[in-house]
């Protein structure tokens, strides 16, 4: 009896966790000028959009203690940044191309999405 | 154009500073705004760009007694620099109290152990007491990043850490608690403190490593950075004055002594000196420079003394310009990353779930004590897991490779460049000024009559003085160094295409080419074979003639640089096709390319024609770099899959070239391409790894060996595992510092 429970609490725990991480919804904010974006396990917001050929200000602020988010890597435009805690850094972008740029933290486990339109 | 600029104040303490610092700058002309936060000790201020430079803003910040940190960059750069000593001395004390009680606790219930061990430690709640601040105070930071992080729907290593050791503690805690009920069951009381708390320890020891390690793949922007001169002599108002480099501008006359570092960018006013510009630009041998020369900043003053006048400050200088390309190279993205990118951002999931179809099938499959093989075994698996590795195996290896590069005057725009540049099977140079000096120069002069060669070259010259051909300021250059006199030409008259003609002491002489002297019907003779030679070596030739008869030849040719052939050969010995393109005639194009053993030459290709030519090549399927000075040549260098432009005078930001060769060394091609493989073997290698290492390890952890050869893998040797991961990929990328590539 113990055996049918564990199995069937393990598939939902399965189910759960696929529809928890992976199936999750991006709420997207529309940028015009600037946009704080808070580092604290992850990025808010994480989808932002810009409108192309603009130059548009990401304020990071990290709040994560973490090494892992101590660097915000924007791969598609050529920017690795250090983030002290705590503080604003703020990333100046003018993307000519539109499309759909993900960024990450340094070791690449946190994303945020940038679409250009 | 108006300027928001915050900077930190430094000797503020009370509320009546804030006031006073906001009033002296609020009265610098040209301030619109200008706001002091005591808080946080910092000044924001609006202003006009066009009046209102940085001395402004610090002059009038230390006229009331305070200092103005202006200079943002270092500071974040010593901030950083704070902030990460800090935390390694954190974690090192998390480290040394978790490493320690989890010593205990294995003392006191490891098997082979527990016999030496004294009685205290054996007991289970002397042992959850010893294990709790490891949990959760050394662990903290895994707690925090879990919560920050499921608020996102994101997970990541620390939530694998996190629920693998609250696991194994939370069931060793109730153990403790609760042994009778434990044995109720069926089951032997036998409480993991040990792997709780050793894997935190293990893994912190890991981050500790591997933040050290990490600090070093961007030692060389802090290199560069470190090289920047602190102060510079300046002479105002004829005083010399120590200023700091901040407060050098455009126009200062700057003197170097002996032995001094060049502050900024700027040309030679009075004096000479030889001087090492190795640390910037990779230049091995030291240059002379006298007046008029470009010196840049940061390199080293050897021998003499002199004064320039600074042409570049601040942003502008050469190295600052270089800062800013390594750092931008060193955030781009290499293509091979993104299949690391995709798995990773899949990863930590598909690895909760296996943890928990793990803790399933052994439940249910598992013989006796099924639970604890269930509970061990999905630990295992949760702390295994290693997605750092995979995240860290392509940006640390491209920051050691672009900031190698840097180091040897090569400088790579972006990681793609850099991972193309390793594909590379043909390499087209442009001709003029890349692999010749682009400077035609006086070869051989040849006299048929009484003059000497002196005597002619100082006639070619008089005549040649009012013409404005490259050719021409070949020879009047030459008659000039040897310090000949010049007579003055009368009735100068350009024949274009052809050469000149004018009058020179009474006597009417012609000078140009073979055409020319047809046309005048003047008899070569004899000549024809000696010009022959000559145009078949590459060689121009110009012929004189004087009242109607050939006195003589002057050839003039372009001279090839001394690192051309070295650099060829380097790139032939790694199979590398060579290819030439010019404007020049087939016969100059042939004899330049033999000499320099090319076998295919574009010859007679106008400026406009060169993009074609490359886009001929690479549809023979060929991967392509061009090579060329990046001005005359850029719309031939876009279209390659490789632009390669030589560097030119302080100027590295070359629009068009992917590589820029600022050491101006054409063996450096070859060395860009070495250093291309060796990055990309690097990558390969590490991804190699850490790819492996999880598909691997994974089902190990899950157990699939088990039924074969009753192997499982201890949740503790997995957490070493897991450390030394991600310290060898980093370290794997390290050691490409050491590797050879000149």
């Amino acid at each position: 009896m113990d055996k049918i429970i564990v199995t069937i609490i393990g598939f939902l725990g399965i189910a759960f966790t696929y529809w928890f991480f992976l199936m999750k919804k991006d709420k997207e904010v529309a940028v015009t000028d600037s946009i704080d974006i808070v580092v604290d396990g992850g990025y808010s917001p994480e989808v932002i959009s810009i409108p192309k050929d603009k130059t548009i200000k990401l304020n990071f602020i990290r709040k994560d203690p973490s090494g892992c988010l101590e660097e915000v890597v924007l791969g598609d435009f050529s920017v690795r940044k250090y983030l002290p805690l705590n503080k604003k850094v703020t990333i100046e972008l003018t993307p000519h191309q539109s499309g759909e740029f993900i960024y990450s933290c340094g070791m690449g486990m946190f994303h945020g999405k940038i679409l250009v339109r | 154009m108006e300027i928001k600029k915050t900077f930190s104040i430094k000797g503020m303490h009370c509320a009546s500073c804030v006031n006073l610092l906001e009033d002296a700058l609020g009265k610098v002309d040209g301030v619109l705004q200008a706001n002091v936060n005591l808080a946080t000790t910092k000044a924001t201020v609006v202003y006009d760009s066009e009046k209102v430079t940085d001395k402004h803003l610090e002059s009038a910040v230390s006229s009331v007694g305070y200092q103005a940190m202006v200079s943002e960059e270092l500071k974040s750069e010593d901030e950083e620099k704070k902030e990460k000593q800090k935390e390694l001395d954190d974690l090192r004390v998390r480290v040394g109290v978790s490493l320690f009680l989890g010593a205990l606790i294995l003392w006191g219930s490891f098997p082979g152990l527990i016999k030496t061990s004294p009685l205290v430690l054996q007991n289970f709640l002397v042992q959850l007491l010893l294990a709790t601040p490891v949990q959760f105070w050394a662990g903290w930071s895994f707690y925090r990043a879990t919560v920050s992080a499921l608020r996102h729907q994101t997970a990541n290593m620390d939530t694998l850490v996190v629920i693998g050791t609250t696991v194994a503690y939370g069931y060793s805690a109730f153990i403790a608690v609760f042994p009778n009920v434990v044995m109720g069951i069926g089951i032997e009381p036998m409480p993991y403190f040990d792997v709780a708390t050793i894997i935190i320890g293990l893994i912190l020891l890991g981050r500790y490593f591997e933040a050290k390690a990490k600090a070093g793949t961007s030692e060389a922007i802090k290199k560069l950075i470190g090289l920047q001169a602190k102060t510079a002599r300046v002479i105002r108002d004829g005083k010399e004055i120590d200023l700091p480099i901040s407060e050098v501008e455009i126009g200062d006359s700057i003197r170097v002594r002996p032995g001094e570092k060049i502050p900024v960018d700027g040309t030679i006013i009075e004096g000479e000196s030889s001087i090492d510009e190795s640390m910037v630009t990779g230049e091995s041998i030291p240059t002379d420079k006298t007046k008029g020369d470009v010196v840049v900043g940061a390199t080293m003053n050897k021998a003499g003394s002199f004064i320039f006048r600074a042409t570049k400050v601040g942003q502008e200088t050469m190295l600052a310009q270089i800062i800013k390309l390594v750092q931008e190279a060193q955030g781009s993205k290499a293509p091979i990353q993104r299949l690391a990118d995709l798995v990773s951002s899949y990863f930590v999931p598909v690895v909760l779930m296996l943890a928990i179809l793990t803790f399933v099938v052994w439940y249910v499959f598992g013989s006796n004590q099924a639970l604890t093989y269930a509970i061990l075994n999905m630990v295992a698996v949760l702390i295994i897991a290693c997605p750092c590795a995979m995240g860290l195996a392509t940006p640390t290896a491209i920051m050691v490779g672009t900031g190698k590069g840097a180091e040897h005057g090569i400088l790579i725009k972006d990681a793609e460049s850099l991972e193309t540049a390793h594909k590379i099977n043909t390499i087209i140079f442009d001709k003029t000024g890349t692999l010749t000096k682009g400077k035609p120069e006086v070869t051989d002069i040849v006299s048929f009559g009484s003059m000497s060669k002196d005597e002619l070259l100082s006639l070619a010259g008089s005549i040649e003085k009012g013409s404005e051909h490259s050719l021409a300021e070949a020879i009047v250059k030459a008659a000039e160094e040897k310090e000949l006199a010049l007579s003055k030409a009368e009735g100068f008259k350009a024949i274009p295409g052809h050469g000149v003609e004018a009058t020179v002491d009474g006597k009417r002489v012609v000078f140009g080419n073979k055409r020319l002297m047809d046309k005048e019907g003047i008899d070569m003779g004899g000549a024809r074979n000696e010009i022959d030679t000559m145009e078949d070596g590459g060689k121009t030739v110009m012929m004189i003639s004087m009242e109607g008869r050939l006195v003589g030849l002057i050839a003039v040719a372009d001279i090839i640089k001394e690192s051309a052939r070295e650099g060829l050969v380097a790139l032939q010995k790694l199979g590398i096709e060579v290819a030439m393109i010019t404007g020049d005639n087939e016969r100059t194009a042939n004899a330049i390319g033999r000499s320099l053993g090319i076998t295919r030459i574009l010859a007679e290709v106008l400026p406009d024609q060169k993009e074609a030519e490359v886009r001929k090549i690479q549809a023979e399927g060929k991967v392509v770099a061009m090579v060329g000075d990046g001005i005359n040549d850029a719309p031939a260098l876009a279209p390659a899959n490789v632009g390669i432009a030589m560097g030119s005078g302080t100027d590295v930001a070359i629009e068009a070239a992917d590589i820029t060769l600022i050491n101006k060394d054409l063996k450096s091609v070859a060395v860009a391409i070495v250093l291309s493989k060796k990055t990309m073997r690097t990558i390969r290698l590490n991804l190699f790894w850490a790819f492996g290492y999880n598909i691997v390890l994974i089902p190990v952890a899950m157990g699939v060996l088990y039924p074969f050869f009753g192997i499982l893998l201890n949740p503790i040797f997995a957490s070493v595992a897991m450390a030394t991961s991600s310290i060898s990929v980093v370290a794997n990328s390290l050691l490409l510092k050491r590797k050879k590539i000149v």
